[in-house]
């Protein structure tokens, strides 16, 4: 393969990327804030973003070492907030699964929920590439949404400590997730799925270290698959 | 507050679980077929897991000491309601972030 289609892929990934940035930014500006303002040194909050790099899961543990819950609760309990990504690895498998497994471990690493999103969409509509042309798709969609998560989190981290404890700032991490929520719901058994993981949720906070979390997820996922057999939705 | 070695504990378990999730298929499974299954589950774990995790923390918020707040839950309904119907994740928090600091200003 040349060069030079590896390196217009990479461009085109680029382009396509860019306008994640207006998200990826403040989402990131606020996991620096929030963890400054629960005690985090900056360099422990680098340390989330560029070791973990998952927007969800760093605010889960944000939120469950703020209750001072058990160190192994919070990582189950983060962890179970990634388990999606499995689903993301298993999804792209077949477009990137040739590749060496050096270059699979970095499309590991970068394996992100927009990174993921944006090269599978890529995928389906141009299915005659080469692997080595997804792969560089792949590299140019991440950078502007990978180092950037990392430098805006910086920028939070800094800016956060002149930041003074303000109205419902509590409430910021609910609102993030609730915004991502909504876009989710596309098919009716995705909004079985969230409905009984909700009520689930709500039934089993009186569980210790939010392990309803982990009742309520997997009994959601259950509820979303058997929705999807007995209404036959195709996806 | 966790202390540093706990804390460090937490994001190196968390850095090696994440990218072992990521992995998990991409690096050991290859171009071997997985049970439908396993796929059917799997598409609704972010689905599940996110409202689940919220839902406790609209209700009954830390910050009251676990007592539903009206302004709270305005936030939450008005940010729920723009992702759902716009499908932009930014337009939701957006104004979500403007009803929460608004009434949080007027009440």
């Amino acid at each position: 393969m040349a060069a030079g289609t590896a390196m217009s892929s990479y461009w085109r990934g680029v382009r396509d990327g860019l306008p994640f940035l207006a998200v990826v930014g403040p989402f990131a500006m606020l996991f620096g804030v929030l963890a400054t303002e629960a005690g985090l040194a900056v360099h422990e909050t680098m340390g989330f973003s560029i070791v973990v790099i998952a927007g969800a899961a760093q605010f889960t543990a944000l939120q469950l070492i703020n209750e001072n819950a058990p160190t192994l609760v919070v990582i189950a309990s983060a962890l179970a907030v990634n388990l999606r990504m499995a689903m993301y690895s298993a999804s792209i498998t077949p477009h990137l699964g040739p590749l060496p497994l050096w270059k699979r471990g970095i499309a590991a690493y970068f394996l992100v929920d927009q990174t993921y999103a944006q090269s599978i969409l890529d995928y389906e509509k141009n299915p005659d590439q080469t692997t080595s042309e997804k792969f560089a798709y792949f590299l140019g969609v991440m950078t502007p949404i990978c180092p950037p998560w990392y430098l805006f989190t910086f920028l939070g981290a800094v800016l956060g400590e002149s930041i003074p404890p303000s109205l419902g700032l509590d409430f910021a991490l609910p609102i993030a997730f609730l915004a991502m929520v909504g876009p989710m719901l596309r098919t009716p058994a995705h909004r079985i799925a969230a409905l009984a993981a909700v009520l689930l949720a709500l039934a089993f906070a009186w569980l210790p270290y939010n392990m309803g979390l982990l009742v309520a997820g997997l009994g959601g996922m259950m509820a979303g698959a058997q929705a999807e057999v007995r209404l036959g939705i195709k996806l | 507050m966790t202390d540093t070695t706990e804390l460090w504990l937490i994001i190196v378990a968390l850095g090696l679980g994440s990218f072992g999730l990521r992995f998990a298929f991409l690096g050991l499974v290859g171009d071997r077929a997985m049970p439908e299954w396993v796929l059917r589950h799997l598409r609704y774990t972010a689905v599940a897991v996110i409202p689940a995790l919220v839902a406790p923390l609209v209700l009954w918020p830390t910050a009251t000491g676990g007592e539903p707040d009206a302004t709270r839950l305005a936030a939450a309904a008005a940010t729920f309601a723009v992702g759902y119907l716009t499908k932009n994740v930014f337009a939701a928090m957006g104004v979500g972030a403007t009803v929460l600091v608004s009434l949080s200003l007027l009440l």
